[in-house]
């Protein structure tokens, strides 16, 4: 079958899809979007975790004929849909400004940046936050944390400790105990009240 | 070919400050990290690329019949099913320490989940379902599944003809490896005890479960070699067993690590590297194999099941007498890591403590069951959770504080160990322990608020099945002991390659090893390293690969220590080199140059009263200097097979936990409110990777008290819970608070006084959660995972 669904702000098809196929597939082996992750393929770990018309799933849950017609964002997307937001512009990503183009995100490689603070590279306010409080170790839970925290914090800009664990419930994490995600997300939504 | 997309680039990290050793700087893979742009092994893609799959037996044990490949074959998107008849070299074996280990199973398959046969296809369903028209007939054999059965005198071997060097040791072929280790005369030192406690404990087997599944892309190259992508532990630790079973020489296996979704030990043995490799090489074209979760239970070895038995004597006045132990390990189907694993258990089965009379035997055993080998405290662990037991009973016994009594026998710089070495650097133990304790506890009835109880943090949680009744606060300790690097005379080397240069007018630094990042960290640090001895800015960490010599394992919490020392001892080598340099060009401009300290400092050469003599831009101009070095640390020896007597380990590695949990004892639901921990880490470079290393452990440890259990039936040796939804990792609900106090007491044999940090933690995490249970409601609790059954009753 033939999928048509937006990503990131773009317009995307997607064609030949088996019944089988799952978001995740989709956007890792087709879009070539890997950032959303493939940990454990049965909704337990969070870490495919994407927005589908604003709403963090399991991408790997999510059947890819689901999401015709309706508005994924992805990690790779998190930046400017925070911007969007912070603008008080479109946040759901469907305005169609910004975005990776299919073409553009197929070809991406990984850049030698400096990434001592970020420069030169545009963040949305929880990701530097992840970077500055130590929140990623080996980083595979990263993605679907951030895509989760952020949804949190657009809900619930001021969470409580306990408001945190419960959001991000559904995402496992090996390395960090956790403690520093935490951090990260206070440190989120501490920026966020003072407009840093 | 065209590179694979992915792979890894280098990575140029700057500093504002000087972002030097102590500083906590930030990860220079971080952006990538949370933009989703890090490419980790499974995420690698090549063009015109296959899928691999792996068929694995439905049973333990039994002998193969037949394999019908033919329909598999047939299918179309099919380019290759390859069983054992179809590998190309004599070798067909691998394995860490004892080559054991059949790349397809041969005659036999001795656990379940045991690799057969693998396909290559043009689409991974395609490649799946291939797989399962794989038509394999099994008989099988009676299994075995504890040391009743392995050493039964009619037992099966699991391993027939074995010629592997631990052979002539060992009282059974079903033994991997023994280590006896006797000190002093325990039975006479027993006579001089007023109490004696006997204990016998059960610890589960624990899985490393990292988040990126086992992972890989094999591309061929044009010379008939292969390129390996791959997430590991060991670059060249895997290419010494891959290259012999592909045919290859080890040069025409060329090796580059992708991004690593965690390890915790689970990535030191192979897991699909040599099956990719193989596809790639039969079918010519790149092969990327992925495992999925219930796959990745199958795919590495697990941290060993452990029986335990143990005797400590104390008199009246709570000083030690003796310590009798006998740890069996059940190492699982194939030996892994296990012997090491039974020399760790068994010279650190005493503990932090002073005991000169010691019995103690440890053993791994050939099972039927799982293969189990490294995982983060290797063999330190169960010990740990067994003496922690053990100290809290016999405190009880004497009538001391439980934690007075530990820091009575608390052994210090001097002490020596059972395998007769002393420890020749500090070990605050007592002080780890005065430090846990001394932490404010958390208020009581904690989970009281205004407006009632807020069930959030109450055991159960928003199952909702308490508001406080029924619930009993628990408090417990524990200290551990943890080696630091490879022991028992292993060649524990790591390379560095150190390149400085002009780039763009200013002095730049590469740092080029093959040390797998798995997100300790390892590369934030060897930038720190190289600031600080070369006084640059702007460091580019390389990607690791086989192009420069090894780096060892990150394992046995040594990479700081072992990498860190190779790159600051290659930054040396260069700076020498530099100073040279810049005495030939400018050392008769001022005589400093030939009689004083020289530093590198801000992209400048100073002396150490904080003259400026040159700026590197102008001593290197257009040259560039580059030294690659081995480093090693002090030799160690093997221990002795009979008395287990050596010096047999690098340095040592403390850290104290304190508990404190709510049980609601009705339904035995446990919620651990607290954990703090104290840990002394000799120097900490990174100060944010420290503490994050110290909780993570910690959070492992917690794991294994009270969640996590691969269940493997004990009639089929079948493993009953491959997935998360079955095996329990604690989330963020299940994690409570950490606090961390960090000790720093220089250990002068280790560059900067550093002590390997990363295992420690999970050591004495397990039994302080357990200790604080034990507390809370009175229970003996021999065995962790503790369950709700254990709490009720009911088990």
């Amino acid at each position: 079958m033939r999928v048509n669904f937006t990503v990131n702000g773009r317009p995307q098809e997607a064609d030949d899809v088996w019944e089988g196929e799952s978001l995740l597939y989709v956007l890792r082996e087709r879009m070539g979007l890997p950032g959303s992750k493939n940990a454990c393929e049965q909704g337990e770990c969070g870490s495919c975790t994407v927005r589908l018309d604003g709403v963090p799933v399991c991408s790997c849950l999510v059947a890819a004929g689901q999401v015709q017609g309706r508005e994924v964002v992805t990690v790779e997307g998190l930046a400017e849909y925070a911007k969007d937001r912070a603008e008080g512009g479109c946040a759901s990503g469907a305005c169609g400004t910004g975005g990776t183009t299919l073409d553009e995100a197929q070809r991406w490689q990984a850049k030698g940046a400096d990434s001592q603070t970020g420069e030169g590279v545009e963040l949305a306010p929880i990701q530097q936050a992840f970077i500055d409080a130590g929140a990623v170790q080996c980083g595979f839970c990263t993605p679907g944390l951030l895509v989760a925290a952020d949804e949190m914090l657009e809900r619930n800009p001021n969470p409580t400790d306990a408001d945190i664990r419960e959001a991000l419930s559904g995402n496992l994490c090996r390395c960090t105990g956790y403690e520093k995600i935490m951090d990260a997300v206070r440190l989120a939504a501490a920026r966020q009240s003072e407009g840093v | 070919m065209t590179t694979a997309n992915g792979a890894p680039t280098k990575i140029t990290q700057g500093s504002k400050t000087k972002g030097g050793i102590g500083e906590s700087t930030l990860r220079p893979d971080g952006t990538l990290k949370v933009t989703g742009e890090f490419a980790y092994s499974s995420d690698m893609w090549h063009e015109d690329m296959l899928w691999g799959q792996i068929l694995r037996s439905t049973v333990a044990h039994a002998e193969i019949v037949s394999i019908d490949t033919s329909e598999a074959l047939a299918m179309s998107g099919v380019y290759a099913v390859m069983t054992y008849d179809d590998l190309p070299a004599e070798m067909k074996h691998y394995g860490l320490e004892i080559q054991d280990t059949p790349v397809l199973a041969h005659g036999k398959v001795r656990h379940h989940g045991e690799p057969v046969a693998i396909v290559a296809a043009d689409h991974p369903e395609t490649a799946r379902r291939a797989a399962a028209k794989i038509k394999v007939e099994y008989r099988e054999l009676p299994v075995i599944t504890d040391e009743a059965s392995a050493t039964a005198p009619d037992a099966i071997l699991v391993h027939e003809n074995r010629t592997d060097h631990h052979i002539g040791h060992v009282p059974h072929p079903n033994i991997v490896h023994r280590q006896p280790i006797v000190r002093g005369n325990a039975d006479e030192a027993a006579k001089k005890a007023d109490f004696v406690v006997r204990g016998e404990y059960y610890f589960g087997m624990q899985d490393q479960a990292f988040l990126g599944p086992e992972s890989g892309l094999a591309v061929p190259e044009e010379d008939g070699g292969v390129h390996l992508y791959i997430a590991t532990q060991w670059l060249h630790s895997d290419l010494r067993q891959i290259a012999p079973v592909l045919g290859l020489p080890e040069d025409k296996v060329r090796m580059t690590l992708a991004g690593v979704g965690g390890a915790f030990g689970g990535r030191e043995d192979l897991s699909m590297q040599i099956h990719a490799c193989l596809l790639a090489l039969r079918t010519g074209k790149p092969v990327k194999i992925v495992y999925n979760r219930f796959e990745s239970f199958f795919g590495h070895v697990h941290r060993h099941p452990a029986r335990l038995f143990y005797e400590h004597g104390a008199t009246k006045d709570g000083k030690l007498t003796h310590m009798k132990c006998r740890i069996v390990l059940d190492g699982g189907a194939y030996a892994s890591a296990s012997p090491a694993v039974v020399g760790n258990a068994s010279s650190l089965s005493a503990g932090p403590y002073v005991i000169d009379d010691v019995d103690i035997e440890a053993i791994a055993l050939y099972t039927n069951n799982p293969p189990c080998g490294a995982m983060r405290g290797f063999g330190a662990v169960q010990a740990c959770f067994a003496y922690e037991a053990q100290m809290d009973k016999l405190a009880d016994e004497v009538g001391m504080d439980r934690v007075e009594f530990r820091r009575l026998n608390a052994m210090e710089q001097g002490t020596i160990m059972p395998t007769g070495q002393p420890v020749d650097s500090p070990a605050p133990v007592a002080e780890l322990l005065r430090r846990v304790k001394a932490m404010p506890l958390p208020p009581e009835r904690q989970w009281e608020s205004s407006e009632g109880a807020d069930v959030r943090q109450l055991p159960g949680g928003l199952s909702n099945t308490t508001h406080g009744e029924g619930v009993v606060r628990g408090v417990g300790y524990a200290v551990g002991i943890k080696n630091v690097g490879f022991s028992e005379g292993f060649d524990d080397y790591s390379t560095a390659k150190v390149r400085m240069e002009v780039i763009a007018g200013e002095p730049v630094a590469t740092v080029h090893t093959a040390m797998a990042e798995v997100g300790q960290g390892g590369v934030t640090v060897h930038a720190q390293i190289a600031r600080t001895e070369l006084g640059v800015a702007q460091v580019t960490i390389h990607p690791a690969d086989t192009q420069v010599g090894s780096a060892g394992s990150t394992s046995a919490s040594r990479q700081t220590y072992v990498t860190g020392g190779a790159v600051k001892n290659s930054c040396e080598l260069v700076r020498e080199r530099v100073l040279e340099i810049g005495r030939r060009k400018f050392g008769s401009y001022h005589p400093a140059w030939a009689t004083a300290e020289l530093l590198l400092e801000g992209g400048k050469v100073v002396t150490d009263g904080g003259e400026v003599l040159a700026d590197l831009v102008d001593v290197l101009e257009d040259e560039a200097v580059e030294i690659e070095a081995e480093w090693r640390h002090r030799p160690t020896e093997p221990f002795d097979l009979r008395t287990g007597q050596g010096n047999g380990h690098v340095q040592y590695s403390f850290a104290a936990h304190r508990a404190v949990v709510e049980v609601d004892t009705e339904l035995g639901l446990v919620k651990v409110v607290e954990l703090a921990c104290a840990q002394d880490v000799g120097k900490a470079l990174n100060p944010l990777s420290v503490i994050g290393q110290i909780q993570g452990g910690t959070t492992q440890g917690l794991g294994i008290a009270i969640m996590e259990e691969i269940i493997v039936d004990p009639k089929t040796a079948k493993v009953r819970n491959p997935s998360f939804t079955d095996y329990l990792l604690p989330t963020i609900l299940d994690t409570p608070t950490i606090p961390v106090d960090v000790l720093e007491l220089a250990d002068d044999h280790a560059p900067y006084g550093l002590r390997g940090i990363g295992e420690a933690p999970t050591l004495s995490s397990t039994p302080a959660v357990l200790a604080a249970i034990r507390n809370a409601t009175g229970l003996e609790l021999p065995r962790t995972p503790v369950r709700p059954e254990h709490l009720t009753g009911k088990a």
